[in-house]
C-alpha cells in the first residue's frame, strides 16, 4: 500500500494522543485524509515500539558479549586453553575442562543421534498417523523438552548410576564399585536424554518437509517403503537432521545441571581415561571458579576467559548449524547451474 | 457390463466395477473398461471427475492415501493386481507412472534414471549405463544431456525435467505407462515434445494419459474415456468421441459447453 500524500513525520510522543483523538471520531465522518494520517501514525507508532524492543535486546546482547570479550581476551591465549589449572585454580588454563566437555559431547552425540533419528523416522514414517500411541509418544517427547534440566540430572543419578551402574558392578565387578558412581559415560547418557527431543523434533520436521511428490516418484518406480525412506526421504531430510544434531550438541555443551550428579568433577589432576572416570566441564568450571575460589581477584580474569571459551564454543557450533543448513539447501536446490 | 467397443485389439488391462472411496465419499462409481495394448488411451473430464483417481488405481498408488478404499477388479494381462498376496511393489514395476508436476530426485541426471534399476537390485555398472542411455534416448533427452549426466537434475528446464521423469519411468521397462497430466505445467514447445514422445512410446508401451486439454487428447490418443462426476460416461475411439459422441454430456463437454 503506497502512501500518496506525503505527511511530515511527527515527533515521537505525539502519535498516541493524535491517533486516539482520531479514533474518537465517528468512523463515517472521517475524511480520507484523516484516515490516511491515522494509518500513517499507527504504522509509525508500531515501528517505533517494536524497533525499540529490538534495540533493547540487541543492547543487552552487546553488553553481555562485549563485557566478556573485553575482560576475557586479556587472559585468553593458546596456553590458556592447552594447560591445566594451577595453584588452586588461581592460575593456569582450562584444558581438562575443555577436554572433558568435548569428550562428553562426543559420547552424547554417539548416543543421541542414532536413537533420536531412528525414533523420528519411526514416528513419521511407520507409526500409524493419528493413533493414540503415536500421539502419546509425540506429547511425551514435547514434554521431555520442557523438563527442567536438574530433573534430568536426578534421573541420571537414580537410573544410570544407582540402577544400571550399581547393577553392572554387582553382576560383572563382583560388587566392586566401578560403574556405580558418577562417570563420563553416565553424564553423556543423561545429556543424551536431555537433548533427545531436539534431535527428534528437528528430524521429524526435516522428514515432514520432504515433498510428497518425491516419495510418490520413488514408490511409483517400484521402490519398497524401506528403499524410499532410506534412499530418498532421509537423504533429502539430511540438512534438517544435521542442523538438529548440531543444535543438540550446542545445547549439550552448555548445560551443567544434568551432569552435576552424574559425572562432573570439581577438579581432577588428570584427564579421564576410561568411560567410568569423572571429568571436568567448562560450564561447571565457570561455576567452580566463581563460587569456590580462594582468591577472587586472581580468579576473575580466568573466569572471564573461561566464559569466553564457552561462548565461542557454542557460537561456533550454532554457526556451523546455520552453514550446514544453507549449504545443503543450496546443493539440493541445484544451485550453481 | 464393460464398455467395450475396442473390437479385436488385445487388451492389456481389464477393469471391472472399480470403485474408489475417500473416507465415506465415493470418488469413483463402478467403472468397467478395457485398455487396449500398445495404444494410447486418454482420460478426459472436468476437474474432480475421477479421472486421476481412476489412473492412480491402475498401479495401486491410491492406497498410499490412508482414508482411501478401492473395490473391484483390475487385471494386467489377466492377473488381478488387487488380488490377495499381490505386492504393490511388483505391480508398480510393471506399471510405471509420470506425474503432473515433474518430480526429479535432487540427484544427478544419471542417478535419477538409474534409481529404478538400482532399487530393482541391478548392480552391473555396464548394464545400468546402457539402460540409462536407452531410456534417455527413448525420452528424446539423450542429445541434450549426454555431456552433463553428472549434473544435478534440478538444473534442467521444466520440459527437460518432465522428459527425465519419463526416462526414469521407462528405465525399469514397464509394460504400461500412466501419465497424469504430464504436460499441464509446460510451455507449448515442451508440450509438443512430450506429445511427440507419447506417440513414439505407443509403439512399445500401453499408455494411459489424463489430460484436461481436449486438443491434446485428440492429438495423442487412440481411445478416449470421458469421466463425469465419478462416472465413466463414454469410452470409444478418439475420433468417434470427438466427431460423433453418443452421450449428450460428452458432446456438451467436448464442445466446451461446460467444464
Amino acid at each position: 500500500m503506497s502512501q500518496v500524500v506525503a505527511f511530515p513525520t511527527p515527533p515521537p510522543g505525539g502519535p498516541p494522543a493524535l491517533s486516539q483523538g482520531a479514533q474518537g471520531q465517528a468512523r463515517g465522518a472521517e475524511s480520507p485524509f484523516v484516515r490516511q494520517v491515522r494509518n500513517r501514525l499507527g504504522d509509525l507508532a508500531l515501528a517505533i515500539s517494536t524497533g525499540s524492543a529490538m534495540a533493547l535486546v540487541l543492547l543487552i546482547l552487546f553488553v553481555v558479549i562485549g563485557d566478556v570479550i573485553i575482560h576475557g581476551s586479556a587472559r585468553f591465549s593458546l596456553r590458556f586453553i592447552t594447560s591445566a589449572p594451577e595453584q588452586g585454580m588461581t592460575a593456569g588454563g582450562i584444558f581438562p575442562a575443555l577436554f572433558g566437555t568435548v569428550a562428553m559431547v562426543v559420547l552424547m552425540t554417539l548416543a543421541v543421534v542414532p536413537v533420536g533419528v531412528a525414533t523420528a523416522i519411526y514416528l513419521h514414517e511407520y507409526a500409524p498417523a493419528g493413533s493414540p500411541v503415536t500421539r502419546a509418544v509425540r506429547i511425551a517427547v514435547n514434554n521431555l523438552a520442557g523438563v527442567p534440566s536438574i530433573v534430568f540430572g536426578l534421573f541420571g543419578l537414580g537410573f544410570f548410576i544407582q540402577f544400571v551402574g550399581a547393577g553392572m558392578d554387582r553382576i560383572f565387578m563382583g560388587g566392586q564399585k566401578v560403574f556405580g558412581q558418577p562417570a563420563l559415560l553416565w553424564a553423556a547418557l543423561t545429556m543424551a536424554i536431555l537433548t533427545m527431543p531436539v534431535v527428534i523434533v528437528a528430524t521429524e520436521e526435516a522428514l515432514r518437509s520432504v515433498p510428497r511428490e518425491l516419495r510418490e516418484a520413488s514408490l511409483a518406480l517400484g521402490a519398497t517403503k524401506f528403499q524410499t525412506v532410506f534412499r530418498v526421504v532421509v537423504p533429502q531430510g539430511l540438512p534438517g537432521i544435521l542442523t538438529g544434531t548440531i543444535l543438540a550438541i550446542s545445547r549439550g555443551a552448555g548445560e551443567v545441571a544434568p551432569i552435576l550428579f552424574t559425572g562432573v568433577a570439581y577438579f581432577l589432576p588428570r584427564l579421564p581415561a576410561t568411560l567410568h572416570d569423572q571429568f571436568m566441564h567448562l560450564g561447571n568450571h565457570v561455576y567452580v571458579l566463581s563460587t569456590q575460589s580462594p582468591d577472587v581477584d586472581a580468579t576473575k580474569p580466568l573466569l572471564y576467559a573461561t566464559v569466553l571459551v564457552l561462548l565461542i564454543l557454542t557460537f561456533v557450533l550454532n554457526l556451523s548449524a546455520v552453514v550446514v543448513r544453507s549449504r545443503m539447501r543450496k546443493r539440493f536446490a541445484g544451485a550453481g547451474h | 457390463m464393460p464398455m467395450s467397443t475396442t473390437g479385436d485389439a488385445k487388451m492389456k488391462m481389464e477393469v471391472r466395477d472399480l470403485q474408489v472411496y475417500y473416507g465415506s465419499k465415493r470418488a469413483l462409481a463402478p467403472v468397467s473398461i478395457d485398455l487396449p495394448e500398445k495404444n494410447v488411451t486418454a482420460l478426459i473430464g472436468p476437474s474432480g471427475c475421477g479421472k486421476s483417481t481412476f489412473l492412480r488405481s491402475l498401479n495401486r498408488m491410491n492406497e498410499l492415501i490412508p482414508s482411501c478404499r478401492v473395490m473391484g477388479d483390475v487385471r494386467l494381462d489377466g492377473d488381478a493386481i488387487y488380488g490377495p498376496g499381490i505386492d504393490p511393489v511388483v505391480v508398480r514395476r510393471r506399471i510405471g507412472m509420470v506425474f503432473q508436476r515433474s518430480n526429479p530426485f535432487p540427484k544427478s541426471i544419471f542417478e535419477n534414471v538409474a534409481y529404478g534399476l538400482r532399487i530393482g537390485g541391478i548392480k552391473d555398472r555396464g548394464e545400468i549405463a546402457g539402460r540409462v542411455e536407452k531410456a534417455l534416448r527413448q525420452s528424446a533427452l539423450w542429445d541434450e544431456v549426454k555431456d552433463r549426466l553428472a549434473d544435478n537434475a534440478l538444473g534442467l528446464s521444466g520440459g527437460q525435467q518432465q522428459r527425465l521423469c519419463i526416462a526414469r519411468a521407462l528405465a525399469v521397462e514397464p509394460e504400461v505407462l500412466l501419465m497424469d497430466e504430464p504436460a499441464s505445467a509446460l510451455d507449448p514447445i515442451a508440450t509438443a515434445h512430450i506429445e511427440e514422445l507419447i506417440d513414439e512410446l505407443a509403439s512399445t508401451y500401453t499408455v494411459v494419459i489424463v489430460t484436461h486439454n481436449m486438443q491434446q487428447a485428440a492429438r495423442v490418443s487412440d481411445w478416449t474415456a470421458f469421466f463425469y462426476m465419478g462416472d465413466l460416461v463414454e469410452f470409444d475411439r478418439t475420433n468417434s468421441i470427438f466427431t460423433k459422441p453418443t452421450q449428450a454430456k460428452t458432446e456438451d463437454y467436448i464442445t466446451g459447453r461446460f467444464g
